[in-house]
């Protein structure tokens, strides 16, 4: 992979602040590059989520500039903004699938910026396109559900549809904001299994969100340590000891993954 | 491996539920004249919108009575005479088709079915038979507003009596009170406030009502309103219209307000 | 401040104001609608001739009626059906969830809110006088009736979505009308079906008495038995309402039950 270390994530100056005056960001200069897994750490209301949303713009950032693959989702309006959302796939917490709707549908949706919105409001979905989905869900080991209900699904097979329909997107990175805080040890580890596999096979860029700072040792090459809005760790998985941690944090952080590894 | 193909079963129902609606509304259309409408259309149309434009704002207030003011207080006097008749009259009702330990599944369902019965049956005949009782005006119309509302009231309080929380009254027994005692310490405080807002919707409901069976005799606006349609006085139906309006729109209002405070 | 004795209720005086105000109320509109039960149960008398002649309803008679009955059905499924096709646009541009410019989903609302105030019969009224008598002017109404009605009980629904699926078809790229058609449509379209059957037993009661403005259906035979003083025609036509919309309730229930 010849381009390795260019930068496809860019946050230059980003501060975010909320009406009421509080700083949900504070100026965070953060490049990621392409290919790299990078996990994102921090106590409860540290900003780690609106950092994430900020990258796709679900949140708007008051002043700095994010680039994505060197083009400005700050900026962009409109057509412009959703063909960069296009290249970006998500998945949530809460999975965010329409429970009522079949597992290709769900998958399908991620295409849905690739085509004219009339073809997408008769449902026309060219077959190339469900092909893609379908392979897609092979790939997180879901194909026999393809037509089956998502609501019909467990917690963590739904994750993996999610999954499934970000792939479907061809994105160049996927955001995973907080992906295994409603599941089972045993799930967790076969989603975070499934964004691993997909960051080495395909190269793309994954940052996720955890809660875990154990999880994020096990998968991450990169972690980024967040506080109140400001960055207060980035660096390579070996230098995040837990001593190196409670330093940043103090001990809550250390007990918070106590509380929650049970 | 290749997207296998959608499941049949799926594929088959759909077509047979498409092609029963497809039938159903070409069956429906037949059966309605579209092409005899009238040709000026048009025309008429324009009018009435001229004469909503410019209602007839003398009509308001004349104070011999036959005003739009007097007639949107008897038309609201009648619905509120009637909601609270009928709310009494849907107590026993209510109790004979709430399904419960004491009462059989053929009792409550009997009394349901009645219920429907009288809820079907047109409260403009109702009015009708009223007024050939007690002779035409409001009179005829409170009547009817009474009887028909049982249909919806007596099923809302009988469902409330069905759902209702049994802890209370279990506490009473057993702290040796009566049938009375249940009655009064832990039935009725709990189905009153919803009796109340039950009522208070039926009660938005028969203003609407009685706005109508005036086209029939039994009092309130409907007599003038129907008069000002036939006669073409386009600028008095529609200060009628913006009447009816605005009385409905206060006491909705107001009616909402009270029942939020209640539930 | 603890005291030995119970404290004093001090909300006591306002219920009791409210009962004063209610009775006040009561007895005001009771004279102004000229109730006068003395005469009502002098003149119970009458009722009785009434419901007698409509024990025996005219069984005959029902032959003559099913094709009126079945052009109601008609007017019933027509106006139904034209009145959800509007309000299916209408709802998402009230739901404050979609129209994101409150403004907007206000403006609707309001004006929805003036349609939803005008009596049905008052609406077939007036569509007689615009074209004529017949049961076209009965499906007008009944389209805009049911456009109000479905209108309102729809956006409420929509509004209570999982935004969730709303948010992910946002992130990927997808435009407003994708996400109408991908994240709300699917959640609410079951909803929509349950209100549209909903307004339709509606519809079928209430189409039964258009007739008698001149709106088409069963209602103009009703009118005709009343004038005539033929109750027991009338029964009949009573009995034989009460029949369809005990089936079509029946039917329209079990499909809203599979739907939800």
């Amino acid at each position: 992979m010849a381009l390795e270390n260019e930068t496809i994530i860019s946050f230059q100056n980003v501060t975010k602040q909320y009406p009421n005056g509080v700083l949900g960001l504070k100026d965070l200069n953060i490049d990621i590059k392409k290919g790299e897994f990078v996990i994102v750490v921090g106590l409860s209301g540290a900003g780690k989520s609106t950092m994430l949303r900020s990258i796709n713009r679900l949140h708007e950032i008051t002043s700095g500039e994010i680039l994505i693959d060197s083009k400005s989702i700050t900026k962009a309006k409109g057509r412009e903004l959703r063909l960069i959302r296009r290249d970006i796939g998500m998945i949530f917490q809460s999975f965010n699938l329409v429970k009522r709707s079949s597992v290709l549908r769900n998958v399908l949706t991620g295409r849905v910026a690739y085509h004219p919105t009339i073809k997408m409001l008769l449902g026309l979905f060219p077959q190339a396109d469900k092909e893609l989905a379908y392979q897609s869900l092979q790939r997180v080991n879901l194909a026999e559900k393809v037509y089956t209900r998502a609501d019909e699904l467990s917690g963590g097979q739904q994750q993996r549809v999610s999954i499934a329909r970000a792939l479907t997107q061809e994105p160049k990175i996927i955001l995973a904001d907080e992906p295994v805080a409603s599941l089972d040890p045993l799930t967790t580890e076969k989603v975070m299994n499934d964004l691993k596999r997909i960051n080495q096979d395909l190269g793309i860029t994954i940052v996720v969100n955890l809660h875990s700072v154990q999880l994020a040792r096990e998968y991450g090459t990169r972690i980024i340590g967040l506080r109140d809005g400001g960055l207060v760790f980035d660096g390579p998985v070996s230098e995040a000891t837990d001593q190196r941690l409670k330093q940043i944090y103090g001990s809550e952080i250390i007990e918070e993954q106590e509380g929650a590894g049970q | 491996m290749m997207l296998p193909a959608e499941p049949k079963k799926k594929k088959i129902r759909n077509w047979l539920i498409a092609v029963v609606v497809i039938l159903l509304y070409i069956w429906a259309f037949a059966g309605i004249p579209f092409a005899g409408v009238k040709e000026n259309v048009g025309q008429i149309v324009g009018s009435i919108f001229y004469g909503l434009i410019h209602p007839d704002w003398g009509y308001v207030y004349t104070g011999d009575g036959e005003d739009l003011i007097s007639l949107m207080i008897e038309t609201v006097a009648i619905a509120f005479v009637g909601t609270f008749l009928s709310s009494i009259l849907s107590i026993p009702f209510a109790f004979w088709a709430a399904r419960s330990k004491n009462s059989p599944r053929w009792l409550s369902g009997f009394g349901k079915i009645v219920l429907t019965a009288i809820r079907t049956f047109p409260e403009i005949v109702l009015a009708i038979m009223f007024i050939k009782t007690v002779g035409p005006g409001s009179f005829a119309g409170v009547l009817a507003v009474s009887v028909h509302s049982i249909g919806m009231l007596a099923k809302l309080y009988s469902e409330a009596i069905e759902n209702m929380d049994h802890g209370p009254s279990e506490s009473v027994v057993s702290a040796g009170g009566n049938r009375w005692d249940v009655l009064g310490f832990a039935t009725l405080p709990q189905l009153i406030p919803e009796f109340l807002s039950f009522t208070l919707y039926r009660f938005e409901l028969a203003v609407r009502s009685a706005s109508i069976l005036g086209i029939v005799g039994a009092g309130g606006i409907g007599t003038p309103m129907i008069f000002a349609i036939n006669a073409r006085s386009w600028s008095r139906v529609g200060i009628i219209l913006l009447g009816i309006v605005v009385t409905v729109t206060i006491i909705d209002f107001i009616s909402g307000r009270l029942r939020k405070r209640l539930v | 401040m603890t005291t030995n004795t119970l404290p004093k209720r001090s909300g006591l005086w306002k219920n009791v104001l409210w009962l004063v105000i209610f009775l006040v109320v009561l007895f005001v509109s009771g004279s102004i609608s000229g109730v006068d039960l003395a005469r009502f149960f002098s003149n119970s008398s009458q009722m009785n001739v009434i419901l007698q002649k409509m024990a025996h309803p005219d069984w005959a008679y029902a032959k003559i009626i099913v094709e009126p009955i079945l052009q109601t059905i008609q007017m019933a499924i027509i106006g139904t059906t034209f009145g959800a096709l509007a309000a299916f646009p209408f709802s998402l541009l009230a739901a404050r969830n979609i129209m994101t410019n409150h403004w907007i989903s206000g403006c609707f609302r309001f004006v929805l809110n003036i349609i939803r105030t005008v009596p049905d019969l008052m609406l077939a009224a007036l569509f007689v006088a615009i074209v004529g008598i017949g049961p076209v002017a009965g499906v007008i109404s009944i389209s805009v009736f049911s456009f109000g009605m479905i209108t309102k009980l729809f956006y409420e629904s929509i509004e209570t979505i999982d935004e969730g699926p709303i948010e992910a078809i946002t992130a990927s790229g997808g435009s407003k009308f994708d996400i109408i058609r991908y994240a709300v449509v699917p959640q609410v379209m079951s909803h929509f079906l349950s209100y549209l059957l909903y307004a339709f037993e509606i519809n079928v009661r209430a189409s039964t008495i258009l007739g008698y403005i001149g709106a088409g259906g069963i209602g103009v035979f009703l009118q005709r038995s009343l004038s005539q003083f033929r109750y027991d025609q009338t029964s009949i036509i009573v009995l034989v309402i009460f029949a369809v919309v005990l089936v079509i309730d029946t039917i329209s229930n079990r499909l809203r039950e599979r739907l939800l």
